[in-house]
């Protein structure tokens, strides 16, 4: 039951990192700010110049 | 006295996966005859993976890289929370995994079955054991030990400017052919099917709601907005069997090639200079959240219904006469197939983001050599996807009207007197089934992908009734991955472009300045768009020449690859373990530059673009023959370059190992100094 329990929170932890939820709540620490709006929408520049450049595979 | 027998037992296990799976190969390589049932090439390639990652990938980590755990990653020494983070292991994997797999595993596969599913399963299970896991892994680990250097910075600092370059150069190149080529194939699926071109049309209002959703109304839940657009999505696939039946409504969604080229030209424009909230990051989690869950839909559904396979395991077409594409299995299967098997682009992945966020070296194998392994299956699925389907509505579906006939009496009786059996009736009743008008000449691997995937679902959930439901929301998953492809790519190239015209006149530089995105975003998409209107106006279907030139180009931006991991385990005073990274360049040179030689020289029309474009020199001229021609001698040209260039790398990166291995030149490897890891005893999540 723990393994099952370990395998839902590694499936979950995964999933908030491929669409990005968890990189959200690192930038939200490191800026010391609350979920807004506006947090939201400097989140989104500041991936702009990141990920965004980042290729895709075919 | 417990581990000798914990070993014993282990021998015993990895005694019987061995068997298990020699045992399994032998009866897909030599079964003739009647079908072969889908779960013998499962079995197969999951005990050659399991061997594949328990041996050789160990040996590599062990012998050869001599993976450190102790060694502090970058992801620790760097960490900033935000390109440089430590990360869990298995969400590194997913990461990864969700990063490298796209269209190529499902295209390339589909269109190779036209030599039968052999060549295509030993290709993708022996050339991702032995080549692509290791290019991945390999290159994931030197980036690693460089600071999550990019593959073109490692290329230029071991293997000189010249490498450097190359690597750029082909990137580029590869981009623009790539975008090419996989916008054909929706332009393919979707032509004439309104279902298919509504469903994908209303993928764009929803990516739009999700955007605005995101950033008005629940800011970062992205989860959340993921299921809300999947669910949009399905209501557009059950909305679009309406507005194909609707007689006014039908039509307005019925569109010519052409018209789908330039309208997803228009689409790839917008979409690279409106802001990336908008439109292309809401596409990219929906696109990644439909991808994720239909794979895993489709391995169960495999592993579950296991259907046989009708195609044989060789056909008449290995001697290169094939609809789909002309040309051997060698070099022709090797470049056709990239992704499922060794694709060049991977190691843009593995020196990309995922180098930044590995926790742990010894990681490295997992998420290197795993995720391939994971994208090779996928390429296996799509093989018995398009093999479950009776060959001659296989052939019916991907060959283009030039080769087979314009109707579809034509079309059947040629394709029968190969000996594939399919009547018109047949493939009637098929697109009826499926909710379009015509399924004849739907080249490009996609159409029939959803034919086999289609009727893989429908045998068990919902029957024939729902087939054609199965078989839009099949396209719709193709067609969506791929436009997200498009933005995606065409937004990189442009960064890439900018970053270039950046050192010639400054604001060009600015990833922010209007002009320069305008400007740039337009010279990508018309790259890539004169490509894709050469592809929808060839009367062969444009898959025959553009696939191949995508294989080429993808396959050459592994061999820098595989010459950048050389020049680096020569350097780490391993001569004779460069085998493992030498190997597989040697195949992939001579069946690159055996593939660019015959599409450039062979006599043959319907290889050679050369002597494709004397023969029509030599015919009736009008205007559309002075664009074929031409049309051909560019991809030519563009082959040519290509090889040229890597010629350019091969010899420079032969050059240093012949100094290292001779002692003329020092072997230093440029890696970041060791650093003890802190993170040892610890356990991340």
């Amino acid at each position: 039951m723990r393994r099952l329990a370990k395998a839902a929170q590694i499936l979950i932890a995964m999933l908030r990192e491929i669409f990005d939820e968890s990189a959200y709540a690192r930038f939200l620490r490191r800026a010391e700010v609350q979920s807004s709006r506006k947090s939201y929408a400097a989140f989104c520049r500041e991936r702009e110049s990141s990920r965004s450049r980042g290729p895709r595979c075919c | 006295m417990l581990d000798g027998m914990n070993k014993s037992l282990w021998f015993l296990i990895w005694i019987l996966v061995g068997v298990v799976g020699a045992g399994a190969l032998s009866v897909v390589a030599v079964h003739r005859g009647e079908p072969i049932n889908a779960l013998w090439l499962v079995v197969a390639a999951t005990c050659c993976y399991a061997l594949g990652y328990r041996f050789y990938a160990k040996f590599i980590a062990a012998k050869i890289l001599a993976v450190d755990g102790l060694r502090a990653t970058p992801a620790e020494r760097l960490e900033n929370g935000r390109d440089f983070l430590v990360t869990n292991k298995w969400v590194v994997f997913g990461h990864h995994f969700a990063a490298i797999a796209g269209p190529g595993p499902l295209v390339g596969p589909v269109l190779a079955a036209q030599f039968g599913y052999l060549p295509g399963v030993l290709w993708v299970v022996i050339g991702a054991v032995f080549a692509g896991c290791v290019q991945d892994f390999v290159i994931l680990l030197f980036s690693v030990r460089r600071d999550g250097k990019s593959l073109t910075e490692m290329a230029k600092e071991e293997t000189g400017a010249v490498g450097g370059f190359v690597a750029y150069a082909a990137v580029i190149a590869i981009l623009i052919i790539l975008l090419a080529v996989i916008a054909l194939v929706v332009v393919n699926a979707l032509k004439d099917s309104p279902w298919g071109t509504f469903t994908i049309a209303m993928t764009i209002p929803i990516a739009l709601l999700m955007g605005v959703y995101l950033r008005r109304i629940r800011p970062g839940k992205v989860l959340e907005v993921s299921v809300l657009g999947f669910v949009l999505v399905l209501l557009a696939i059950w909305g679009g069997q309406g507005i194909s039946q609707s007689p006014t409504l039908a039509p307005l969604f019925s569109l010519r090639a052409q018209t789908l080229a330039i309208a997803i030209i228009i689409y790839a424009f917008a979409a690279s200079v409106v802001p990336v909230w908008l439109l292309l990051a809401p596409r990219d989690y929906l696109s990644t959240f439909v991808k994720l869950g239909t794979i895993g839909l489709l391995g169960i559904g495999i592993v579950a219904l296991h259907p046989a396979l009708h195609m044989p395991a060789l056909t008449r077409f290995v001697d290169g006469t094939g609809p789909v594409f002309a040309g051997r299995i060698f070099p022709f299967a090797f470049i056709t197939i990239a992704c499922g098997a060794i694709s060049g682009f991977h190691s843009l992945i593995s020196s990309g983001t995922t180098p930044k966020l590995i926790a742990r070296e010894t990681e490295t194998r997992m998420v290197g050599y795993g995720a391939m392994m994971a994208e090779s299956a996928v390429a296996v699925m799509a093989i018995i996807a398009a093999c479950v389907l009776q060959p001659g509505v296989y052939f019916a579906i991907n060959s283009p009207a030039g080769i087979v006939g314009q109707s579809a009496a034509a079309a059947t009786a040629t394709i029968s007197n190969w000996g594939f059996p399919v009547t018109a009736a047949n493939m009637q009743a098929l697109a009826h089934a499926v909710g379009e008008q015509t399924l004849f000449n739907r080249t490009g691997g996609a159409p029939a992908f959803a034919v086999g995937m289609a009727h893989i679902f429908s045998q068990s959930l919902g029957g024939s009734a729902v087939m054609a439901l199965w078989y839009h929301f099949a396209v719709m998953f193709e067609a969506l991955f791929i436009l997200t492809i498009l933005d995606a790519g065409t937004r990189v190239a442009r960064f890439m472009i900018q970053d270039a015209l950046g050192h010639i006149y400054n604001p060009f530089g600015r990833t922010s300045w209007y002009p320069s995105i305008l400007t740039t975003s337009a010279l990508i998409v018309a790259a890539w768009g004169f490509f894709l209107w050469q592809g929808v106006k060839d009367p062969l279907g444009g898959i025959n020449s553009l696939w191949p030139l995508f294989g080429i180009a993808n396959q050459l931006l592994a061999t820098v690859a595989l010459c950048v991991a050389t020049t680096i385990i020569i350097k780490m005073h391993h001569p004779k373990y460069a085998l493992v990274t030498l190997v597989p360049l040697a195949w992939l040179v001579a069946a690159t530059f055996t593939a660019s030689w015959r599409k450039i020289l062979d006599p043959n029309q319907r290889i050679g673009f050369l002597s494709q474009a004397d023969a029509l020199a030599a015919g009736p001229q009008t205007a559309a023959t002075a664009r074929l021609i031409f049309n051909n001698r560019l991809d030519a040209a563009v082959t040519a370059a290509l090889v040229v260039m890597v010629m350019l790398v091969l010899f420079e990166s032969a050059r240093q190992w012949i100094a290292v291995l001779t002692g003329r030149e020092e072997a230093q490897v440029k890696e970041s100094p060791f650093v003890m890891t802190r993170l040892a005893a610890e356990e991340r999540i």
